[in-house]
């Protein structure tokens, strides 16, 4: 049965942590998501499960590592500088084909940067992030609901592609309370993200080896040719996930005006904007990556071939409009459309009334 | 007379050959390691960490289920297996670059958590898969290529002693100095892994089994002389015994 309460973001997500199944729980206190680790150490163990506060993110990060060498379902949270430090893991989790969960509750950088909000670790998200060729399934939710069912999701498409997956919030999302919507989690997994397929069973897991022969776990691959190999079959993994996975919400864009573009919090004011732009006669659509990688080419593309104006909003100096514009530049001339930027970075969230002034202006 | 077998490999080892140079320490430890393990019929419930280093490869020798670890994470992937499956028996394998240099932070907080996990230590006074630069372990005086002149401990800090420094975290219920360039010494190396790894089952905290190594191969002589080395310098910086033992039933 789903249930209805009123949370704050990073609790709320904590809590959704817990009703995915998953009892191992890594992290290192950094604002703002101090509320995850917080929420699991209270409630982790009345549940039998686990919580460290690891002494690094990179302690956190290998935690998270060891406990999906053995079976478990285990995530970490942090915000940016501290994801950085887990980049390290992060590479060697998509190297081994480990399922796990990765939370960033996003702040303004680079460096030490501040705690506001921000949208900045897109790149950092979407493009591997750490050493090596891989890929991370990246989701953006824009409301705190969306947050629970997304990382209920994570842990799902984590298991069915044995991947690395990234909930990428922002402060903003972490830190505000709203009326959230808990799904009832068997229902989730037909109605989520994973559609009802069925998880792999977890055969390669280190339990020890009674009754079988020795497993291992490595992402050392030195003979010839062997790594080529294994970056091939990821490769593969990951061109199946870009076929199966992309998702986007579109509201409105069918032969509008101007396409609002934004993931996150960028899309929760646009869609206020969109209303407003609406009592001024103007027909904006709204186009929400929900997946950031695998980024949802294909709708963008399809939505883009009658539409002319684009308002790309982002809370960074512009980093998914890269996306964006590659998309749309496969459907039309970026001669004969407008693929513009409303960007907010350091910390900054951009108001309705902002968007609407910025989308009246590229209508010009 | 019906011949008797009285010594053979080791059930715990796969039947293979291993890429360490002649003299080196690792299959001296990798072989006690394992013979342990089968005398504990323990096998089937072993899960190892493979550092980053000479022995990435471990999985390719020891006959039970193991896992790479990031440079120097080796104890914090360890810490998970066993927080997951806490009936298993967990063994952080790791060099003295793995541990004492970029793992510090790493093993240090293993350590003082008291997680139950047995890390095996492997000081060879230098980093041998990159090809013999300073460790922290490195002697003073000792030429390697990062100290071309031997090491100047006025510059470059002085050897690390692990086994000492853990022994003084009230999570560590066993901490030990082993050798393994003489029988002796390898016979009473076993009945230190052996402590160790009864300090887990008992689940009482931490332990650890350093190992004075050999790399002769890096220090730059033949095998017989690195046996030398390790009695006439290296046992003095870093002496043997038992720094701490809480094992139920006391010390030996
Ligand atoms: C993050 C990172 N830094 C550096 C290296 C390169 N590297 C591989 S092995 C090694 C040193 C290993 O030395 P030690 O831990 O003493 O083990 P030994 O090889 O002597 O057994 C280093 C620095 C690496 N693989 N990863």
């Amino acid at each position: 049965m789903s249930e209805t309460v009123f949370m704050k973001g990073n609790e709320a997500m904590a809590e959704a942590v817990i009703r995915a199944g998953c009892r191992f729980y890594f992290g290192y206190p950094i604002t703002p998501q101090n509320e995850v680790p917080a929420y699991m150490a209270r409630r982790l163990p009345e549940t039998g499960g686990t919580f460290i506060q690891a002494e690094s993110e990179l302690a956190a990060i290998n935690m998270v590592f060891g406990a999906a060498v053995a079976g478990a379902r285990a995530m970490t949270s942090s915000s940016s500088p501290g994801i950085s430090l887990k980049q390290e893991g992060i590479s060697y989790l998509a190297a081994c084909e480990l399922p796990s969960v990765i939370a960033n509750v996003m702040r303004g950088g680079p460096g030490l940067g501040n705690i506001s909000p921000s949208q900045s670790d897109y790149w950092q998200s979407t493009r591997g992030g750490g050493h090596g060729d891989y890929r991370t399934i990246v989701l953006a939710p824009h409301t705190v609901t969306e947050m629970v069912e997304l990382t209920m999701d994570a842990f799902d498409l984590a298991d069915l592609y044995r991947n690395p997956v990234l909930v990428l919030s922002d402060g903003l999302l972490g830190q505000m309370m709203e009326k959230v919507i808990f799904p009832d989690p068997e229902a989730r997994k037909k109605d989520g993200l994973l559609r009802g397929r069925p998880l792999p069973p977890k055969d390669w897991a280190l339990t020890g080896a009674q009754g079988r022969a020795p497993r291992f776990i490595r992402s050392l691959i030195m003979k010839q040719g062997a790594l080529e190999e294994h970056n091939f079959k990821l490769a593969e993994k990951y061109a199946r996930i870009e076929v199966e996975e992309p998702l986007a919400e579109s509201l409105a864009c069918e032969n509008a005006d101007i396409m609002l573009i934004g993931f996150g919090t960028s899309a929760r004011v646009a869609k206020q904007a969109q209303l407003m732009l609406a009592e001024h006669g103007i027909k904006a659509g709204l186009f929400r990556p929900i997946t950031l990688w695998p980024f949802p080419s294909e709708q963008l593309a399809t939505l883009a071939r009658k539409v002319d104006r684009f308002l790309v909003i982002e809370m960074n100096t512009g980093q998914m409009i890269e996306d964006v514009k590659l998309v749309i530049a496969r459907e039309r001339s970026l001669k004969e459309v407008r693929v513009e930027l409303l960007p907010r970075p350091g910390g900054g969230v951009p108001f309705p009334e902002e968007i609407v002034a910025r989308a009246r202006e590229v209508l010009k | 007379m019906k011949p008797t077998m009285v010594f053979s490999r080791t059930p715990g080892l796969k039947d293979v050959v291993t890429s360490y140079c002649p003299g080196c320490g690792h299959g001296v430890a990798h072989r006690l390691m394992a013979e342990v393990l089968v005398e504990m019929n323990a096998l089937g419930r072993t899960i190892a960490v493979a550092p980053v280093g000479c022995a990435v490869y471990g999985y390719d020798y020891w006959n039970f289920d193991t896992t790479e670890a990031a440079h120097g994470r080796t104890p914090a992937v360890a810490t998970a297996i066993k927080r997951v499956l806490p009936d298993r028996l967990v063994i952080s394998y790791q060099g003295d670059g793995d541990l004492a240099s970029i793992g510090m932070a790493e093993i240090i907080h293993a350590a003082n958590r008291g997680e139950r996990i047995t890390v095996i230590f492997i000081n060879n006074a230098n980093y041998g898969m990159t090809g013999g630069q300073m460790a922290p372990t490195t002697l003073a005086g000792q030429v390697t290529t990062t100290t071309p002149e031997g090491r100047d401990v006025s510059q470059t800090g002085y050897p690390m002693r692990i086994a000492e420094l853990l022994a003084t975290l009230p999570g560590v219920k066993f901490s030990a100095r082993g050798a393994l360039h003489k029988p002796g010494l390898v016979r009473k190396a076993k009945s230190l892994i052996q402590k160790a790894f009864a300090i887990q089952d008992a689940g009482t905290g931490f332990s650890i089994v350093e190992f004075v190594s050999l790399c002769p191969t890096n220090w730059g002589v033949n095998t017989l002389q690195a046996v030398e080395m390790v009695e006439k310098d290296m046992l003095k910086t870093f002496p043997l015994g038992i720094f701490k033992d809480e094992q139920v039933g006391g010390k030996d």
